[in-house]
């Protein structure tokens, strides 16, 4: 048999893997949602880190989610870009949700430019948010966009249809969005913690 | 007044190898048909034998490859304007010599240090650029020239020490008008110490006024006399391929070269630019035109080379590439953006500035823009990309998406959350509405903006979501 080889000198030499995530810093980018930081492993976004909202259909409440998070990173000067949007923000709307416009960017792109676009922008740094809604986004270019997120200390959102949360995905969280019977959010994937079993309830107020 | 001299011996040679990377012997030569000889050669020519002022026909005898190009006067002049352009960053009065730049120094080492950290910045500054330089400094700007060409590097700070520097200085290498220079060894004047010696009267008589003024300005009795350099309002920059080029990738290199000399050129101007074209230039067809331009001024020399190969990536060649130019007209003031000194964001980080032009040069002009609010209470008009921003706020509830076109609902009558509010409004310019809008919830959940015919509850239009 082996010389004893003590434990703690192991671990000191970190060639064990304890099998524990690196604890996340709390609270960094929260989004807005109390019931939804409450779950949430870092209390909020993932910082520097895609975020991956999966829906049924358009319209169920995906924009509500952000435009929190939105109205505070644009009220503090940073810049937020909207890659190639499905539809044409309303900027009425996006003000009620307490959005400054002017630090809004919108970027056109065809399809085959969208994770182009996204990726540069992840990287520049000089954005603190990027949506962008990828047609044909595979798992390797995820994970291009959750490397630009954190070398850029962006937030990253990408949103796609539900039938994608069959696959595997390198985003950092995955949320579920449930229109019927009642708006809801499924937390599917979170990194650093435990997934919630419960839903959490979208109220969708009008204002 | 105190003159830095910068002696360019190999202008016209640097400035041909500059735009030839690596290339093996090569010599510049000059004279009529039959008597051509070698006026400037390379290390690798030199190394072979080859010598200034030999024959070509002795050249070709002696060496079986090289690479002889005719030396290009019009060429020489330019790189020296370039390079005064270059220099005119250290000084506002900068003027010309052959083959030198003078520039006056004395107010300029309160800005960039003393003298040896100013040598030491130009010096710099030349070799980067790829030009061998011979740098002295003197009080009067003839003698700063009359000593770089004897010797390199000398610091003569003090018109006290002018004299006993000029002392040793040859008659020949002073340059000193022609019949002058020419008969004074003759009569056993070989050094300017034994001509500044010699009575004035008698020089006077001999040689006549302009020996005198020459010596004058070489000392300081008289002003130097020159022209001032002043920067052109216009950067053209040409480079000749030295051969054909069928694709994009081999013209990097000499487009680096050409947008880090516009930045060079930008940074001595302290000026930016907004636009420049590039101008692949064929054969036998005219040129193509490939236009940068930029929401503001700049003059980063690695953010001018990305935007000017983003453009250049997306043409198609219609035939090989024989040249390059870069055509700078507008050429509007610099002003660098400010950064906190405590800015969070990462250190690599890049302006949004600047990522808005990357974004624009691969997908196009109006690809990146914002959105502001008009007046306009009809939907369709009441944002615009602009840059507007009045932050009015709405009343009544707007979704956060807004659909380009209204869309018909199809399926099951809808769930009513809120409504109506009418809008009837446009009867003065033909785009006259007069609409109900309600916000609903369709059957699959999703809440919506629609509006139907005033007083009905039928035949829904969608347009936009509450996402």
């Amino acid at each position: 048999m082996s010389a004893v080889v003590a434990l703690s000198s192991l671990f000191d030499a970190q060639q064990i893997w304890r099998g524990r995530a690196a604890p996340v810093p709390a609270g960094e980018q929260p989004t807005g949602w109390a019931a939804l930081d409450a779950v949430l492993p870092a209390g909020g976004w993932p910082a520097a880190a895609l975020s991956e909202i999966l829906l049924p259909v358009d319209g169920v409440g995906e924009l509500q989610l952000v435009l929190p998070t939105l109205a505070r990173l644009t009220r503090s000067a940073r810049a937020v870009v909207i890659v190639a949007p499905p539809y044409m923000p309303c900027v009425a709307g996006w003000r009620q949700h307490g959005v400054d416009m002017r630090r809004v960017e919108m970027v056109h792109a065809i399809s085959k430019d969208v994770l182009w676009a996204m990726e540069q922008c992840l990287r520049s740094g000089s954005c603190a948010a990027v949506l962008a809604w990828p047609q044909q986004a595979d798992d390797h270019a995820l994970r291009r966009l959750q490397v630009a997120a954190d070398s850029g200390h962006a937030l990253a959102f990408v949103f796609r249809a539900r039938q994608h949360l069959a696959n595997a995905s390198p985003a950092a969280l995955r949320l579920e969005l449930e229109a019927l019977p009642q708006a809801r959010v499924w937390v599917r994937k979170c990194r650093g913690g435990v997934v919630p079993v419960q839903p959490v309830a979208l109220s969708r107020a009008l204002h | 007044m105190l003159w830095a001299c910068v002696l360019l011996p190999h202008l016209a040679l640097d400035g041909v190898l500059r735009q030839r990377p690596d290339t093996g012997p090569l010599v510049l030569v000059a004279g009529g048909a039959n008597a051509r000889r070698l006026v400037s050669v390379n290390a690798a020519a030199r190394e072979a034998g080859l010598r200034v002022g030999q024959r070509l026909t002795t050249a070709q005898a002696l060496l079986a490859h090289f690479d002889a190009l005719p030396y290009d006067a019009v060429a020489v002049e330019q790189w020296q304007q370039f390079l005064a352009a270059v220099a005119y960053r250290y000084s506002s009065e900068v003027s010309l010599l052959p083959h030198a730049i003078v520039l006056e120094i004395s107010r300029s080492m309160g800005l960039f240090g003393p003298w040896p950290r100013l040598e030491a910045a130009l010096r710099a500054d030349f070799s980067a650029l790829g030009f061998r330089q011979r740098i002295t400094v003197a009080p009067t700007a003839h003698a700063a020239y009359v000593l770089a060409g004897v010797s390199d590097g000398q610091a003569v700070l003090t018109p006290a020490a002018l004299r006993p520097a000029l002392q040793r200085v040859s008659v020949h290498k002073s340059h000193l008008p022609g019949a002058a220079a020419e008969a004074l060894p003759g009569m056993g004047i070989r050094t300017l110490g034994q001509l500044l010696g010699l009575p004035r009267d008698g020089l006077r008589r001999r040689f006549g006024a302009e020996l005198l003024s020459a010596l004058d300005r070489l000392t300081g009795d008289l002003p130097a006399g020159l022209d001032a350099w002043r920067p052109p309002d216009v950067f053209d920059l040409r480079i000749e391929l030295t051969h054909e080029v069928e694709n994009i990738g081999a013209l990097v290199f000499p487009l680096r070269r050409m947008t880090s000399d516009l930045a060079v050129y930008l940074a001595g101007r302290d000026g930016g630019v907004q636009r420049f074209v590039v101008q692949l230039e064929h054969r036998d067809q005219p040129p193509t035109d490939v236009a940068v331009g930029l929401l503001a001024p700049e003059r980063d020399a690695g953010m001018l080379f990305e935007l000017a190969r983003g453009r250049l990536e997306q043409i198609q060649l219609p035939a090989p590439v024989s040249g390059l130019r870069l055509l700078a007209r507008d050429l509007p003031p610099f002003v660098p953006a400010g950064r906190d000194l405590f800015d969070e964001r990462p250190a690599h980080a890049l302006p949004i500035a600047q990522l808005r032009e990357r974004l624009r040069a691969r997908l196009g002009d109006q690809a990146v823009y914002q959105l502001g609010s008009t007046t306009d209470p009809r939907p369709e008009l009441a944002q615009t990309v602009v840059a507007s921003h009045d932050e009015t706020r709405e009343p009544h509830p707007r979704p956060s998406w807004l659909f380009a076109r209204p869309l018909p609902l199809r399926g099951a009558p809808p769930r009513i959350l809120a409504g109506p509010e009418r809008l009837e409004t446009g009867w003065w310019d033909g785009g006259e509405v007069c609409r109900d809008y309600y916000v609903i919830e369709t059957s699959l959940g999703q809440r919506a903006w629609a509006f139907c015919a005033p007083g009905e509850q039928s035949g829904w239009m969608l347009h936009g979501w509450f996402a």
